[in-house]
């Protein structure tokens, strides 16, 4: 099978090259267009063309790398899908009487193990990327710098001898910014989150519950550029206008509009995370509460949230490690100047944004601002990574107290 | 309740009735705030799902609909084809941007400067003579008449005709002129303007003019993506899901594969663009800005959730049917692929669809791995430059026009389309084969 | 004691309410409820709690079946009966601890002292301070021991300050022989004692309330021996003070606390008796049997 393709791959891209030719190429007698392929294909391979090869011929010759590329990937992946259908197909041949059967097993429990490294291995590439970059980083920039350095502004210049050609790499005034964004969308989100929850769980009705419950879910589906623009071209102006009316100073790019964004955002995670704490709580709690004369939200607020206590900051944790690593949001609706300060009404930056702007755009590696960006991702990748490993414990403690 | 009898009871008991009964009111008061506060968050939550709606759809929906201008276009073979040879190449290539000048001179026959007919000409899309080229070409016999051809308006016009331009606003604040707007209302009046369903927002890739920018290439560049996507994280997922649920002994390798799920399941998404960059790009030398890649990176983010979903769908089958299986003499293998896995493949398959929502959601990583470049081709494979439907979004919002805001808010109402179908699809999905065991 | 009589629902004595309301019994059901009159002395001579054709429906399945009974005041009587037969339903009942269930709906009449427990003027909040309850599983909060006892007496702001709490606190834990055991760990949380000590830490949770009437809901069958014997001896000293009521699935224990015994089947009230009466000549078939233990 990929004998055939390899045979038939040329011939194909090479007619599909000629179609794509402009049409007083393709009108030219078989011996010119002869001709004329070869520059492609001379050209594809790198090799030198007679002349000053014509634009057309340029494009063709993109176009063929483009087809030869794209064959490739197809033939992969149908080489992929063959062998899927083989296995499954073997796998349905496989009957008692078969001798083959204990080899095929072998083989195909060889490959699901395969798959399941996959996971491993996309951690360790994570680490190693960001890891390796950012050691190169830290060759040019001392790591105390990075870690304490109170001036962020990463435009090293072109020539020595411009000035601010040095380039200051101080990262505290972008994780100040990401708390200040964070911390915003947490105040919005776990009151309104917890209550919901509490809401949900312990007075509404089962039907409010299966109506209200994937209706709130539905803003954790909504993709985060969608909540970008909302927070760039409705709340930020929102903001903006309430603030001047009241004679107050907000910028455009406050931090308070993508952190109220933000935490719309993280309501359900909030939610539903503490939903799944609030109904481990064994029912024999609140009927010992009840059956002492509580009211339901003495129940609630003396008895399940003390329960529910390590599950809730589980929950607020896993909420808290998402917000840090949010992306979109805050490339649209935050700044990107790196402002210390704890004033919701002025723009700050983020880790992400940063990363985002140093990496999209020109880039020349190796530079110290290239590099930067990785170390500003092995610092979100670490940190998220903590406060994940500490919530998936504190959760796990927590289920199993009640287990 | 009854307080005549009080005396006559043991004291005790009697006062914890009355203490009691002390406190009732502020308590009852104090449940009902709290029972208030939970509805209050509730409807906040629903009302910010509602008010995002609203907020896009009504920016978006006018963007479905196009202003054309009916203009009386003479195709003057002097101007066309000179020769008369009809010969295609001269027809491609003759200058019908002239056609619709003199059209609109026509109309407009006061206007004179230059200036002012720059301004004039301007009312008309750049797109349009290729439209007028179009006709032509498909049927060369119109050379020399005269037909009424709706050509496309340009965005300044279409976003006054949709009322988004203040006309009380000082001229200068405004992206239109009082001249502008007074032959814009003159074609009103006249009836030459009409609204048509905005096709040009489905078959266009990206420009820089919001009335000739569509979404097809992005479109394609999220089919080619995700289709990537999928083929390697489901086949993988699943196989990971077996192995891990049905084949793998309990010990410390085992529990580090399932550690290391949970967690890179929260791994912030742009670190996964980091390793993209890192590794397909940079080590693999892949291409920038290629479905290819993208697919790659989001398959490695889309892996946690499928294996999870697939894990639980596995456990959700009874044991009795594995040890029915095995009874009869069936390998493990066999007894997996034959009768474990057919009654976990719909719940694998939805938890893979709404993987595949979230991976067409996804914006973050691609704009580490170039997939957020201006491309105005529409891309044919795995390997030409492209950009998602998301990155689209992001491009567009950043746009100051009117026009572009209009059409992002649409092309996140198709996003968000296509987000409910796939969700919904899982839901069908999940109600059509969800067994009670 | 042998001053039992044999009476039908319809002959009940002068503590009958007027108010009885109309339990909606098909005719079938009637018949059938007809065959399984409560034998014995459904009343008590000083009542605490009086319960008349009280019926208890989970959605459509009818648990509890034209039920009436008088809890004595400073009795301890003893619910006994197979699984499932409505005992720890009844219980419910007398505290509304019912109106947590959402399909559950009652109908007939209870009272406590003068007050109709389910008339729309009572507050279950009060009503549940004056009648506590302890149940199966020991289900301490997670809170300190201290709290834990003090947490009735806090929410219904009977106590003015910290030496009266502490005074009541330490008195509740006294009166549940618990006092000594936890006198020096007080801060500690309540689910670090064992099965048997949080299970009296239920029960002093419970007094602290002072409450008139306490339910016990197989207070021991999550104990062992020792700790069941320690309880046992609680509710013998309790009884000074309190009207309990207890379900219980051993019939020796309800031999050893009880003054009175109700013995309920499938739903229905089988026989109420002197429990020394009910082990040792029960009147009914159906308790015979299960007092000779030939099912249950
Ligand atoms: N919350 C409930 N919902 C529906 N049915 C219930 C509920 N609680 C109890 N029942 C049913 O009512 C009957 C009596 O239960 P219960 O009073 O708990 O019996 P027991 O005598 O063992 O304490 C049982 O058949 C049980 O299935
Ligand atoms: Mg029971």
């Amino acid at each position: 099978m990929v004998t055939v393709w390899a045979v038939l791959q040329p011939g194909i891209i090479l007619e599909l090259v000629v179609a794509g030719l402009p049409p007083e190429l393709r009108e030219l007698p078989p011996d010119r267009l002869g001709l004329v392929l070869n520059d492609i294909k001379n050209l594809v391979s790198g090799n030198i063309v007679s002349g000053t090869p014509d634009p057309t011929i340029l494009a063709a010759a993109e176009h063929y790398r483009n087809l030869q590329l794209t064959g490739h990937v197809c033939l992969w992946i149908v080489a992929l899908l063959l062998a899927t259908v083989g296995i499954v197909h073997s796998w349905r041949a496989i009957s008692p009487k078969l001798r083959a059967r204990n080899r095929v097993e072998r083989v195909v429990t060889l490959l699901l193990i395969v798959s399941s490294t996959v996971a491993i291995f996309t951690t360790i590439g994570i680490v190693l990327s960001v890891l390796f970059e950012s050691i190169r980083f830290f060759h040019k920039v001392p790591l105390t710098d990075f870690l304490l350095g109170l001036q962020w502004s990463p435009q090293t210049a072109i020539r020595a001898d411009q000035i601010g050609s040095s380039g200051a790499f101080g990262m505290v005034p972008l994780f100040a910014g990401t708390l200040l964004i964070s911390g915003i969308a947490m105040l919005v989100a776990v009151p309104i989150g917890l209550m919901s929850a509490l809401y949900l769980s312990e007075y509404a009705s089962p039907k409010f519950r299966a109506t209200a419950k994937p209706l709130l879910e539905i803003l954790a589906g909504i993709p985060t550029v969608v909540y970008g623009f909302f927070a760039a071209l409705t709340v930020a102006p929102l903001i903006r206008d309430t603030g001047t009316a009241l004679g107050l100073q907000v910028a455009s790019e406050s931090a308070l509009a993508a952190g109220l964004v933000m935490g719309i955002m993280i309501i359900p995670f909030v939610s539903s995370l503490s939903d799944d704490v609030i109904n481990a709580v064994p029912q024999s709690m609140r009927d010992g509460s009840y059956a002492l004369g509580a009211t339901k939200s003495e129940t609630i607020k003396r008895v399940l949230l003390p329960a529910a206590l390590p599950g809730i900051v589980g929950s607020i944790l896993l909420a808290v490690s998402r917000a840090i690593g949010e992306t979109m949001i805050v490339v649209m609706a935050a700044g990107l100047s790196a402002n210390l300060t704890a004033n919701p009404l002025q723009a700050v930056t983020t880790v992400t944004v940063q990363i985002v702007t140093l990496l999209t755009g020109d880039q020349e590696f190796d530079s110290a601002k290239t590099l930067a960006a990785f170390a500003l991702g092995l610092m979100l990748f670490v940190v998220t990574l903590i406060l994940n490993i500490i919530a998936l414990r504190v959760v796990r403690k927590y289920r199993e107290q009640y287990e | 309740m009854n307080k005549s009898d009080d005396s006559a009871a043991t004291p005790p008991r009697r006062d914890i009735k009355a203490l009691v009964n002390a406190g009732l009111k502020r308590r009852h008061a104090a449940e009902r705030r709290f029972r208030w506060y939970g509805l209050t968050a509730i409807s906040l939550g629903l009302a910010f799902v509602v008010l995002m709606f609203a907020n896009i759809i009504g920016k978006g929906y006018p963007a479905f609909w196009q202003t054309y201008i009916e203009l009386p276009i003479t195709f003057d073979a002097a101007v066309i084809d000179p020769a008369g040879t009809r010969d295609p190449e001269t027809l491609a290539n003759a200058d019908y941007a002239a056609l619709i000048r003199a059209s609109l001179r026509g109309l407009f026959p006061q206007v004179e400067g230059r200036r002012d007919l720059r301004a004039l000409y301007g009312l008309i899309s750049s797109n349009a003579p290729h439209r007028l080229r179009g006709e032509i070409l498909a049927d060369p016999a119109l050379i020399g008449t005269t037909q009424v051809i709706q050509v496309l308006a340009s965005a300044e016009v279409d976003t006054l005709v949709k009322g988004n331009i203040n006309r009380a606003l000082d001229e200068s604040l405004r992206p239109i002129s009082d001249q502008e707007i007074a032959w814009i209302d003159q074609l009103t009046a006249d009836g030459r303007l009409t609204k048509r369903f905005n096709t040009i927002l489905f078959s266009n890739g990206d420009s820089r003019e919001p009335e000739q920018a569509g979404i097809r290439g992005a479109l394609m560049g999220s089919f080619y993506t995700l289709l990537i996507t999928f083929l390697l994280s489901f086949p993988i997922g699943v196989a990971s899901a077996v192995y891990l649920e049905e084949f793998a002994p309990k010990n410390r390798w085992t529990d580090l594969i399932e550690v290391n799920i949970n967690n890179l399941a929260a791994v912030p998404s742009i670190v996964f663009g980091l390793l993209g960059l890192a590794v397909f790009i940079n080590f693999f030398g892949l291409p920038r800005s290629a479905p290819l890649v993208g697919g790659l990176v989001l398959s490695l983010m889309t892996l946690p959730v499928i294996i999870i979903a697939g894990r639980a769908a596995l456990t959700s089958v009874p044991p009795s049917i594995r040890e029915a299986a095995l009874g009869m003499g069936a390998s493990k293998l066999q007894m997996v692929s034959h009768h474990v896995l057919p009654l976990a493949m719909p719940g694998m398959l939805t938890g893979s669809i709404i993987g595949m929502a979230r991976a067409l959601g996804e914006s973050a990583p691609l704009l580490m791995i170039g997939m957020v470049a201006f491309i105005v081709d529409v891309p044919r494979g795995f390997t030409d430059p492209a950009t998602v439907l998301p990155v689209q979004i992001y491009l567009w919002a950043d746009l100051p026009e009117r026009a572009f805001v209009e059409r992002t808010s649409a092309a996140i109402m198709v996003l968000l389309g296509f987000m409910i179908l796939m969700n919904g699809l899982a839901i069908v999905l999940r109600k059509r084969f969800e067994r009670r065991w | 004691m042998n001053t039992t009589t044999i009476e039908t629902k319809t002959a009940l004595d002068g503590a009958v309410n007027p108010d009885v309301r109309e339990a909606p019994l098909s005719s079938a059901q009637i018949t059938d409820y007809d065959h399984r009159q409560t034998v014995g002395r459904i009343t008590a001579d000083n009542p605490k709690m009086a319960c008349r054709e009280v019926n208890v429906y989970y959605s459509e399945k009818h648990a509890l079946r034209q039920v009436s009974l008088d809890i004595g005041a400073n009795e301890v009587i003893a619910f006994i009966g197979p699984s499932g037969c409505g005992k720890s339903t009844f219980l419910r009942c007398l505290n509304r601890m019912n109106d947590t269930i959402v399909s559950c709906r009652i109908t007939g009449h209870i009272q406590l002292d003068q007050d109709n427990i389910y008339d729309k003027s009572i507050d279950v909040v009060q009503l549940r301070a004056r009648v506590g309850m302890v149940f199966q599983k020991p289900n301490p909060f997670p809170k300190s021991i201290y709290e834990n006892v003090a947490y009735g007496p806090r929410i219904h702001g009977m106590i003015n300050g910290k030496a009266e709490l502490d005074e009541l606190v330490y008195a509740s834990l006294e009166r549940a022989g618990l006092i000594k055991e936890v006198e020096k760990r007080m801060d500690e949380p309540g689910t670090s004692l064992s099965g048997g000590q949080q299970q009296r830490l239920c029960i002093a949770r419970a007094i602290a309330v002072n409450p008139e009437v306490i339910l016990m809901d197989e207070p021991c069958s999550a104990l062992d021996p020792i700790a069941t014997a320690k309880i046992e001896e609680l509710i013998d000293e309790l009884r000074e003070n309190y009207t309990i009521v207890i379900v219980t699935h051993s019939m020796q224990q309800a031999a050893r606390v009880s003054q009175r015994t109700a013995y309920f089947h499938l739903g229905d009230l089988i026989e109420v008796g002197e429990t020394d009466q009910i082990f040792t000549n029960p009147r009914h078939k159906l308790t015979e049997d299960y007092i000779t233990g030939r099912f249950g």
